[in-house]
């Protein structure tokens, strides 16, 4: 819904532009209801699947009330599947913004993982504030890290991003099988690391419930995207970067430094869904055995529908954090296959992906009306 | 204009969530107390259907593996005693202890966790439910009177798969395909080689771990790789990246062995048998012994040849054997139940391991 | 003869800016009518209203004398309306034929007749005279060929009036003088034209009568060759036109005094590089240009000039040779550097290099300054200072429309390129580099940016024009040089230089001795 904030931000406010005013507020009213349409439709169409494979849309619909809003735990639970997905679609649309597509979420997820469990329970003697605040570091510079090599290939070798992201995804994750299975295993048979110091965890603050001060972590971080982006020297490069790099070389711009940069910050907001996973919910790193987990895969459908806006990609999160949360009480209360809720989440993302046929729509209208 | 906007949405959104669990949780608390207390009273007064559920873990239902065998051992609860049963499929690691804890508040008087990823989980979320049973499938909780856990002799059910390979293999070469190198698969892993050895000790086992339990593409690609180098059976102890194994062994006519569940109707012709752990006898006995009171809190059992908790599958191919395969199968598995021999679980036990006389 | 169509009223709205307003437009069965704007006037918005792929907000079209509704470019087309555009739509690995037929092949309904489809291009283009190589691949044909395939598509379908729009833009003097028979035979074979110009030259030359239209609305009507006009015409000048189409007398000649050369400010040694493809493009260019003066570089295009751009601003490494600004040697110093020194640069290509088409004009008017305070202080950008910087410019160079957060990318090109020209000029640099300056620009903005440039030039700055457009770099320089695969190959005073002896040595000649100046 934000898609041209950027041409709206404070400096713009000083426009003559004051004939354009309705007209603005109609354009931005458009652009607001395209996502809120997709969604109302995803759901509908979600509803209309889950009743017609023989369950109860009533009762789904209330599993994904209760999942989400039926008590100070659900409130709580939702929230911490939002913030994971906070910061990889933050890394997603940070990375978009100079024209590069972060496909490597994962792979960051995983060594900003291993860095921040590494970093929680190896050091000791350090006062708490100074504990997390150091495996947070970590975890983000490992994220950071793992972001900014396929950064400096693309920016220097010319290398596309998208394949190196993935093979650093595959990187990412049979390292820490095997760094799990040969030096950082905790005693016993699960395939995890010992369990983070106190001092290092992040602390609850909705208490039955998981949720933890990684939330506001995320959503500084929305605020500093924000901000570096749209009101520093560096996202204006960044920004010009990503529009039209032959420009941006032109105007004096390092286009292969900040490349690299916005892949290594990229990387370091995908590695923070990590660190705080980590910090805040499990206290450890568990071996990722199924596979990749999904956030950063899932940052790339959130940035989309976020309409790689900060606070697009905080709401979208919101969405997919509840969508997600509701899929298990949905399978507990009314049966509902856990596909239902991709089906609604691609719903979603299609029918953003397609908002031109929605526009078109709109156009169309307008102009049978003035006719 | 746009940030008013934005904000405007934001605390819409806030306020109704803040709004409807405040409403929520204030009632919530007694709520709580007063189902569970309706729980007890229903279980003294008219009989309410005793209700028995599991959360998968990432594998999800369909792993036609012990996910797959849990929900049929809940199934036939369902069968037996008309409960009623359920189950969540978990999407990540992170979701297990919700899934658990959103399963007890939907009242279900047992809940299974099945899968050893699921123990620390269950250990948290079963102190935050004491009324309620949990069992866990594959790992260990001690000391908490409200679980129970069920670990299995993978390796004496994987020994008689060694004996099927290497009697059944004309190549004299045989594979292993595992999921992560884990101590349950090192079970499968070890009891099988010790059961190769024991029929052949020139039969020669590839060993590959793909390094992960839910991507039928690796295991595919692992099983050509085996098949490749000349084996021409495989058994694998690797989830649904086992579904690979089986592909691969259809498409090249050759062998492969299943796992956990009965595989055989993934290929009829090439399954020759597959290594039968009854998570679902586990699941349906101790599901049993909740509703009648019985349940073995605090408990761990764990269940052998000699329990019928592991052992080759009724759809096991005989005639694709040679003819006195199921006789000397059945002599060792005979020797194993009587404590005969012991089945070296890792791979250290492994080396040193002597084939014994029978 | 009579009104094959009428247009009147016509009105269109995007937004708050009106495209058209009001328009009238009368086309006669027959003719050449030409439509004569600035870019942004509302011209191809009027045709893209003919051809269906508007809808008008109000106003009424009429064809053969019939009110029509064209709901799209299919209705057009099964009116006859015919319309080739500035980008054409030609598939490129296609080859004529196909693209000639597509949408309406002949064979049945599953099957191509190649061979048919061939024959019927083949005899179509006898019957126009357009030639054609009906096998030959799109991609592998010249552009005035492709505008013939374009020509002969719309005749294909049946076009009885076909729209052209800025069909000369993309075409060199020998392709427009081949364009301009095509049209005659077009027009005497019964087939009404109308073509989109900003070229004052091209109306009087080609169109049997003009329609001016400035900012949305039809100014005039003229007769010019006073073909199927009742009386006798007196064609309008070259310069009433201008007035019309502007709003303005505008002056075509370039009003300035003689140049006071000061100290040499940039000079260019022995300069070599490679270009895109990895061949020697530079081979030894020498260069001084002096404060004060305009040194113009002439040459056909490929011929080196592109790449001595780069090499001097940086965006190139040279492989030889030295350039020193201000006695400096920058030869080897990053952009930014070069162009805190003193460079300017008006890139040949505003779109992708000179402008971010998405960002704001406010945004693009920092471009290359954007770090420096007062825009950036301390690394935050100082948005209320970049405002009043755009505004600034956008009041001193009349860019239209005078909003700093429009995106650059919806100005029309004339106020992209003064956009440019503005940030750049601002810069005050020693030594102003540019390149393409009036490339697709309407003749108010070519007058605006040619006096800017002199007047730079009179401040004591020293200004390099590499130009396409002899007639500009006639126009504008001091002193001219030829470029020539990669070497400068003359050098003279501007008063020495005429049409014929630059187009000579732009062409590979060379010159007589008895002119003086250097040659190799």
């Amino acid at each position: 819904m934000t898609g041209t904030v950027e041409t709206r931000d404070p400096s713009r406010s000083q426009d003559q532009g004051r004939p354009q005013g309705r007209n603005r507020l109609r354009a931005l009213l458009i652009e607001a209801l395209v996502p809120i349409i997709a969604v109302v439709v995803a759901l509908l169409i979600g509803l209309i699947f889950i009743a017609i494979t023989g369950r109860d849309p009533a009762k789904a619909a209330e599993a994904l009330w209760v999942a989400n809003f039926g008590s100070r735990r659900a409130i709580g639970e939702a929230l911490v599947s939002v913030t994971p997905l906070i910061f990889t679609g933050l890394s997603v649309a940070f990375a978009f913004r100079a024209g590069l597509f972060n496909i490597g979420g994962e792979g960051q997820y995983i060594v900003a993982q291993l860095a921040a469990a590494v970093a929680g329970y190896a050091i000791t003697g350090l006062p708490g504030w100074l504990h997390v605040t150091v495996a947070i570091l970590a975890g983000a510079l490992a994220g950071g890290l793992w972001g900014a090599i396929p950064g400096l290939l693309k920016a220097y070798r010319g290398v596309h991003e998208v394949v190196n992201t993935i093979m650093m995804n595959y990187i990412a994750l049979y390292l820490a099988n095997y760094l799990i299975a040969n030096y950082l295993k905790a005693p016993g048979a699960l395939p995890v690391t010992p369990e983070i110091l106190p001092t290092a965890r992040l602390a609850q603050i909705l208490p039955p419930s998981r949720l933890h001060t990684g939330l506001f972590l995320a959503l500084g971080a929305a605020v500093l995207v924000y901000l570096l982006l749209w009101h520093t020297r560096w996202g204006y490069e960044i920004r010009a970067v990503g529009h039209n790099p032959r420009a941006a070389e032109y105007a004096g711009i390092d286009v292969p430094r900040n490349l690299a940069l916005a892949m290594l910050i990229s990387g370091a907001l995908a590695g923070l869904a990590g660190t705080v996973q980590v910090l805040g919910v499990q206290r450890a790193f568990y071996d990722p055995v199924g596979g990749f987990v999904g956030y950063g895969f899932d940052g790339i459908a959130v940035a989309l529908l976020g309409r790689n806006h900060p606070a697009g990609v905080v709401l979208a999160a919101l969405l997919f954090g509840i969508l997600d949360r509701a899929a298990p009480t949905m399978q507990a209360m009314a049966q509902v296959p856990k596909a239902t809720i991709w089906v609604v989440q691609a719903t979603v993302i299609l029918l953003v992906a397609a908002d031109q046929i929605i526009r078109s729509l709109f156009k169309r209208r307008r102009e049978v009306a003035a006719r | 204009m746009s940030r008013k906007w934005i904000a405007g949405i934001m605390a819409g959104l806030l306020a109704m969530a803040v709004l409807a669990g405040c409403g929520k949780s204030a009632t919530d608390q007694q709520g709580g107390q007063s189902q569970q207390q309706s729980q007890q009273g229903s279980a003294e007064g008219e009989k309410k259907p005793f209700k028995a559920a599991m959360a998968t873990d990432v594998g999800g239902i369909n792993d036609q593996s012990f996910n797959a065998s849990a929900w049929r051992g809940l199934q036939k609860l369902k069968e037996e005693i008309g409960a009623e049963v359920n189950y969540v499929e978990s999407k990540r690691q992170e979701d297990y202890e919700t899934n658990l804890a959103t399963l007890a508040d939907q009242g279900y008087n047992i809940v299974w966790g099945v899968g050893f990823l699921m123990t620390n989980a269950i250990g948290a979320v079963a102190d935050q439910y004491p009324d309620t049973y949990f069992g866990l499938i594959d790992g260990e909780v001690q000391g908490k009177p409200n679980v129970v856990s069920v670990l299995f002799n993978e390796q004496e059910g994987s020994f008689l798969m060694g004996v099927f390979a290497a009697k059944t293999t004309k190549t004299g070469k045989v594979g292993f395909v595992g999921g992560m190198e884990l101590p349950v698969i090192e079970r499968f892993e070890a009891g099988f080689k010790a059961g190769v050895k024991a029929v052949n000790p020139n039969v020669q086992v590839i060993t590959v771990y793909t390094g992960e339990f839910n991507d039928p593409e690796k295991g595919k690609a692992a099983a050509l790789n085996i098949y490749g180098q000349g084996a021409d059976v495989i058994f694998h102890a690797s989830g649904k990246t086992g579904e690979g194994v089986i592909q691969a062994a259809k498409e090249q006519n050759k062998f492969a062995i299943g796992v956990d569940s009965d595989q055989n109707h993934l290929a009829p012709e090439h399954v020759i048998s597959s290594m039968m752990k009854r998570v679902d006898v586990a699941v349906l006995t101790i599901s049993k012994q909740a509703a009648e009171g019985n349940f073995p809190g605090g408990q761990t059992v764990v269940l052998g040849l000699k329990d019928n908790g592991v052992g080759w599958s009724d759809t096991t191919l005989w005639d694709k054997m040679p003819p006195d395969t199921k006789e000397v199968a059945t002599k060792w598995a005979e020797a194993i139940k009587a404590g005969k021999v012991t089945v070296p679980s890792t791979r250290k036990e492994l080396e040193t391991w002597q084939v014994p006389e029978i | 003869m009579g009104n094959i169509l009428e247009m009147r009223g016509i009105t269109k709205r995007f937004g708050p800016v009106v495209a058209n307003d009001g328009i009238d437009l009368e086309v006669r069965e027959g003719e050449i009518h030409a439509l004569l704007g600035e870019n942004g006037a509302g011209k191809t918005t009027l045709m893209n209203i003919l051809y269906g792929l508007y809808q008008p907000d109000a106003g009424e079209i009429r064809y053969k004398g019939k009110p029509v509704t064209i709901t799209d470019p299919n209705r057009a087309i099964e009116l006859g309306i015919g319309m080739v555009h500035q980008h054409f739509m030609l598939i490129p690995p296609f080859t004529v034929a196909e693209n000639i037929v597509l949408g309406h092949e002949p064979g049945s309904k599953t099957r191509l007749d190649r061979a048919g489809a061939v024959e019927k291009v083949r005899a179509l283009s006898q019957e126009f005279g357009l030639k054609v190589d009906p096998t030959a691949r799109v991609e592998s044909i010249s552009v005035g060929m492709q505008q013939r395939v374009e020509i002969l598509k719309a005749l294909y379908r049946g076009a009885e009036l076909l729209i052209l729009d800025e069909p000369t833009a993309v075409l060199t003097p020998q392709e427009v003088q081949e364009l301009i028979g095509i049209m005659r035979r077009l027009v005497e074979q019964g087939r009404t034209i109308i073509f989109i110009t900003h070229k004052l030259k091209e109306v009087l030359r080609i169109a049997d009568r003009v329609t001016v239209i400035r900012q949305g609305r039809n100014v005039a009507t003229l007769d010019i060759s006073g073909r199927g006009a009742p009386g006798p015409v007196t064609p309008p000048t070259e310069a009433e036109l201008a007035a019309l189409m502007v709003g303005r007398a505008v002056s075509l000649k370039v009003e300035k005094g003689p140049a006071k050369p000061g100290e040499p400010v940039l000079e260019v040694e022995g300069l070599e590089c490679l270009g895109s493809r990895g061949l020697p493009a530079l081979k030894g260019v020498n260069l001084t240009l002096r404060a004060g003066e305009i040194l113009g570089i002439a040459g056909v295009d490929g011929n080196g000039q592109t790449e001595l751009i780069e090499c001097l601003t940086g965006l190139r490494r040279p492989t030889a040779g030295r350039i020193r600004l201000r006695g400096q040697d920058i030869t080897r110093l990053p952009v930014r550097k070069r162009f805190e020194l003193g460079l300017a640069h008006i890139p040949e290509d505003r779109q992708k290099r000179g402008l971010v088409l998405d960002f704001t004009v406010a945004e693009n008017a920092i471009l290359g300054r954007h770090y420096r305070s007062p825009y950036c202080r301390l690394g935050v950008m100082a948005w209320q200072q970049v405002t009043a910087h755009a505004q600034r410019l956008i009041r001193d160079f009349d860019i239209r429309p005078p909003l700093p957060g429009t995106r650059a990318g919806s100005l029309s090109g004339g106020n992209q390129q003064k956009l440019i020209v503005a940030r750049e000029i601002d810069k005050e640099p020693v030594v102003l580099i540019a390149a393409q300056p009036t490339r697709g620009v309407d003749v108010g903005a070519i007058e605006a940016i040619h006096r800017r440039l002199v007047a730079e030039r009179d401040r004591g700055r020293a200004v390099l024009l590499v130009s396409l457009e002899l007639d500009e770099i006639l126009a504008l320089s001091d002193r001219i040089a030829v470029m020539y695969e990669g070497r400068i190959v003359a050098e003279m005073p501007a008063e020495e230089a005429t049409e014929e002896t630059l187009g000579l040595l732009m062409a590979g000649g060379t010159r007589s001795g008895a002119e003086g100046g250097v040659a190799r």
